[in-house]
């Protein structure tokens, strides 16, 4: 039995074939009670698609944002999200922790 | 990631293949490990992340790598097609498990019952041998007979497989401790087999005892405070 609706990177690589253009966000690293490890992954398409997670849901607004961007320019991104962090109070990372995700397009 | 990287990467875990993909940071440069180009001290890296199976960023002279893990999926081998092996094989999937139900009984063992699950029907200790259960293997018995658990569980022993479950009431568990001594196992390999399998949440549906000892198996594996239970004394 296949377990494809939990493999972030083989939908990613699925919608990339299909045609779609799309950003592959990863948690790099974590600190405190963040609530996804290390190597947690979100997709996000152009069109408005998204798979997987890189926190509780607390960030991913603010990622897909950041993705769409990435989307356009190519260029990929290393972002930080903390309880010291304005982005984050704005978006409310309220499990306290602290985590960075780098966001790349899948070319 | 360049549709290159990504064609090999999606090449070698289709192949069961562990690799790395290890990204600068955060300039966002990448290579596939292992790759015999690679500097000494990122392959050293690449290898402890795998064998930790934990993806993490390291620091390494002046270089910030995030080193991503992806091993091939832990295996689950379910002995006994019955009705809560279809309660737990779906479940089981979405843990991430790659799933192989065995059962010998053809009867059990159906498309119909299991679409789209491998299933075996070889004898157990024939599929077993087969199999090759590893230390990223699971092996739960589900059938309650001896003639099929038994000769499952004898191999399971035999195997460095990290989790071993075998359900029953605590008076079948006895029995069937006593007959793996038979066979010549001592009492700390038995102790292996988590038995009666599953953590006691009062389950009576075929899915909620599928709960108990995906639950159970979650603990184990991620070492949580509900960690399988010791095997119980024996009863007379």
């Amino acid at each position: 039995m296949s377990h494809a609706s939990n493999d972030v990177l083989a939908t990613a690589a699925a919608w990339r074939e299909a045609g779609e253009l799309v950003a592959l966000a990863t948690v790099t690293e974590t600190w405190g009670s963040s609530p996804r490890p290390a190597g947690s992954q979100l997709a996000v398409t152009k069109s408005g698609r998204m798979a997987g997670s890189v926190s509780g849901g607390c960030i991913e607004g603010a990622v897909a944002e950041v993705a769409m961007k990435t989307i356009e320019t190519g260029v990929p991104q290393l972002l930080d999200f903390g309880i010291t962090d304005e982005r984050a109070w704005e978006v409310g990372l309220a499990c306290g922790g602290k985590l960075k995700v780098f966001v790349e397009k899948l070319a | 990631m360049t549709p290159e990287l990504l064609a090999a990467l999606t090449a070698a875990r289709a192949a069961k293949r562990p690799v790395v993909v290890a990204t600068r940071l955060p300039t966002g440069e990448q290579m596939l490990l292992p790759d015999a180009a690679a500097p000494a001290d990122l392959a050293e890296a690449a290898a402890r992340a795998l064998g930790r199976d934990e993806s993490g960023t390291v620091t390494l002279g002046n270089e910030t790598w995030f080193l991503h893990a992806y091993n091939p999926p832990l295996r689950l081998i379910v002995v006994g097609a019955v009705h809560i092996a279809q309660a737990l094989v779906p479940m089981a999937a979405h843990l991430g498990l790659a799933v192989v139900v065995v059962d010998p009984r053809r009867a059990f063992a159906t498309e119909e019952r299991f679409p789209n699950v491998t299933v075996s029907t070889d004898w157990p200790d024939e599929a077993l041998d087969e199999l090759k259960p590893d230390v990223r293997t699971a092996i739960i018995t589900l059938t309650h007979d001896p003639k099929l658990d038994d000769p499952a569980l004898d191999r399971a022993l035999k195997s460095p497989a990290f989790y071993i479950g075998s359900l029953g009431s605590r008076r079948t568990h006895a029995r069937r401790v006593a007959r793996l001594k038979e066979l010549g196992h001592s009492d700390a390999a038995i102790a292996r087999i988590k038995g009666p399998v599953g953590l006691d949440l009062g389950a009576v549906t075929a899915p909620e005892i599928a709960v108990a000892i995906l639950a159970e198996f979650v603990a184990a594996r991620r070492n949580g405070a509900l960690a399988p239970k010791i095997a119980e004394p024996q009863l007379a």
